[in-house]
């Protein structure tokens, strides 16, 4: 299988469709490299706004840009875009619904040994408590192109989250990403994992595995974590009685958050949150990071063999 | 070059507004007197004479626009924009109530013919920055406008915005400073000072233009000035009261977000000549 940086498919993708819609503009606060929004800078210099490392004023200009009938995309870390500038998000932005599109990098603890100040496992959860925002997780990087045109598409506040560093590829040519919908990755109904962001792939391999000893786990990558499909994790909990979530993210208030509410309105099913266990997340590499937190191949399976024994 | 313009009618424009934040301001029970008389001349004079727009056509494409960013100011904008006939007058007194479209705080959603749902202090000038940047990309000759408060003037966003405006080169944005002096703790000099304020704007980039900010003469040259000038935003420092037009509120702290009981308002409505 081959890799990819997410942020560079993004960056690739949004130039193309800087060549589409002639409203877009991209806002920068000095992470051109990191975020790649250099590569729309080259494409369109006219078209590309930065605004030094002043993350509150870039998400307030992306709103007047917007109701003069721009497409802005912002371009930043996830910790600042949702926490530094997070009121602006959400009263400059989401309020009015505004048509922003705030792009983020180096999401989860992606940022590794940069330390704590850098990463982002509270996005999720701020994000998805403010109304009219669109949460948008894409895992690979055909997923991520996919998720680029959708976000633009769509009319309205968009969040989209993607990791520093390069994810294995995932998404086959019929796997489609969708907003709010969920793509089944695996079929099964022994158990079903649920997957957000990049995490897919170890959703996707601890899957594979088991299916090896004969045990079918459902795979369901939340490319949107909201609005989140509510009817796949329904049948999900009907059909497999057993979900594991599993995100780069605190399990407070993220992707394993959402699925436990829906689940819990019916009942039916048991969820196990896989993530950051609400401590701040340790400095080292990120594969370091997500050894440390449980998030590993092997993680996935042994929760899941507790429930699916036989 | 400068338009004709008829004193007289803008006076009185700006009276009958007062009146009208009055009787929002004690119908609603609660509210800001004291910015949103402040504010009035220089509504006036922009909504009055100088801003190119139409009340039958809210979205018209080359209106110039225009920030509140001090968004509890909002009653003396929906008193200014009534009286020009974007929304009746009695429609005024929903001030505040259940699905009322004259929220506490602008929302442009529920009342279209505003620029920018604002509240938040600190954050209406970099929308304005947005739309002057959207003008400029798009070679409208729309112009902006912006109204900040001396209070708002301590959040830091207000500094992102001013430090960014000059390097975008908006001379095609215009940002007032209504220097009422007072914000809900205390006068500003006590709480967080801010002089000196046209030095530290004319250091950010800006052209700088002092004025008697309830004088509509003087707010109409300057506005004329500012539209003169190249390549630099304009930063209109207006000396104004707290209050103003009402005695007992002049001046006065007490009168920030106090709305005036039925006999306060009957006085302010006879001294205003209602």
């Amino acid at each position: 299988m081959a890799k990819y940086s997410l942020r560079h498919a993004f960056a690739e993708a949004l130039v193309d469709l800087g060549k589409k819609y002639p409203n877009l503009v991209a806002l920068e606060a000095d992470l051109q490299d990191s975020t790649q929004s250099i590569q729309f800078m080259k494409a369109f210099p006219e078209r590309y706004i930065q605004v030094g490392i002043a993350e509150q004023n870039m998400m307030g200009i992306a709103a007047g840009l917007a109701l003069s009938g721009k497409i802005p995309v912002t371009h930043t870390f996830a910790c600042f875009a949702s926490m530094r500038a997070c009121e602006q998000v959400r009263t400059s932005i989401a309020y009015p619904k505004l048509n922003v599109k705030i792009f983020v990098s180096h999401c989860g603890v992606s940022a590794g040994t940069a330390g704590t100040s850098h990463h982002a496992i509270e996005d999720i959860a701020i994000m998805r408590a403010i109304p009219n925002m669109t949460v948008i997780a894409p895992g690979d990087a055909r997923e991520m192109r996919q998720a680029a045109e959708a976000a633009i598409r769509y009319d309205g506040p968009a969040y989209v989250r993607v990791g520093a560093g390069e994810a294995e590829d995932v998404y086959t040519e019929t796997h489609h990403f969708e907003i709010g919908k969920a793509t089944v990755l695996r079929d099964g109904n022994d158990a079903t994992i649920i997957s957000t962001g990049q995490l897919m792939y170890e959703a996707v391999c601890a899957s594979d595995e088991l299916r090896k000893q004969g045990k079918k786990i459902r795979v369901l990558q939340m490319g949107t974590v909201k609005p989140i499909d509510r009817e796949v994790i329904l049948e999900a909990a009907e059909e497999t009685g057993f979900i594991v979530t599993i995100e780069e993210h605190n399990v407070v208030g993220g992707l394993g958050g959402a699925v436990a509410e829906v689940a819990a309105e019916i009942g039916k099913a048991k969820v196990r949150r896989l993530g950051i266990q609400d401590r701040f997340s340790p400095v080292g590499t990120a594969a370091y990071i997500l050894g440390e937190e449980m998030l590993t191949i092997n993680d996935i399976i042994v929760s899941l063999l507790e429930f699916v024994k036989e | 070059m400068a338009q004709c313009y008829d004193i007289e009618y803008l006076r009185e424009l700006a009276r009958q507004s007062r009146i009208d934040v009055i009787k929002m301001l004690e119908a609603a029970k609660s509210g800001h007197p004291g910015g949103s008389l402040s504010e009035i001349e220089i509504l006036v004079a922009l909504y009055g004479h100088v801003m190119k727009h139409d009340n039958d056509n809210i979205n018209m494409k080359d209106r110039d626009r225009f920030v509140l960013s001090k968004g509890h100011g909002i009653p003396g904008l929906y008193a200014v924009m009534a009286n020009l006939d974007y929304w009746p007058r009695e429609d005024l007194l929903s001030l505040r109530t259940v699905n009322s479209r004259f929220q506490g705080h602008p929302d442009r959603v529920r009342l279209p013919g505003l620029e920018a749902s604002t509240g938040s202090l600190g954050q209406g000038l970099s929308i304005a920055i947005g739309y002057a940047l959207a003008s400029k990309l798009d070679n409208d000759a729309y112009r902006v406008y912006c109204v900040i408060g001396d209070g708002e003037s301590q959040e830091g966003q207000i500094w992102e915005a001013a430090l960014s405006a000059p390097k975008f080169k908006l001379d095609n944005l215009v940002c007032i400073l209504d220097y009422n002096k007072g914000q809900i703790d205390g006068f500003v000099k006590d709480v967080m000072p801010l002089e000196p304020i046209a030095d530290k704007w004319k250091a950010f980039g800006w052209h700088v233009i002092k004025v008697d900010g309830h004088d509509i003469d003087e707010l109409i040259r300057a506005f004329e000035e500012a539209a003169s000038i190249k390549g630099k935003p304009t930063f209109i420092l207006a000396d104004t009261v707290k209050g103003k037009g009402v005695s007992f509120m002049e001046g006065l702290i007490d009168w920030h977000g106090v709305a005036p009981n039925k006999e306060e308002a009957e006085q302010a409505l006879k001294e205003l000549g209602a």
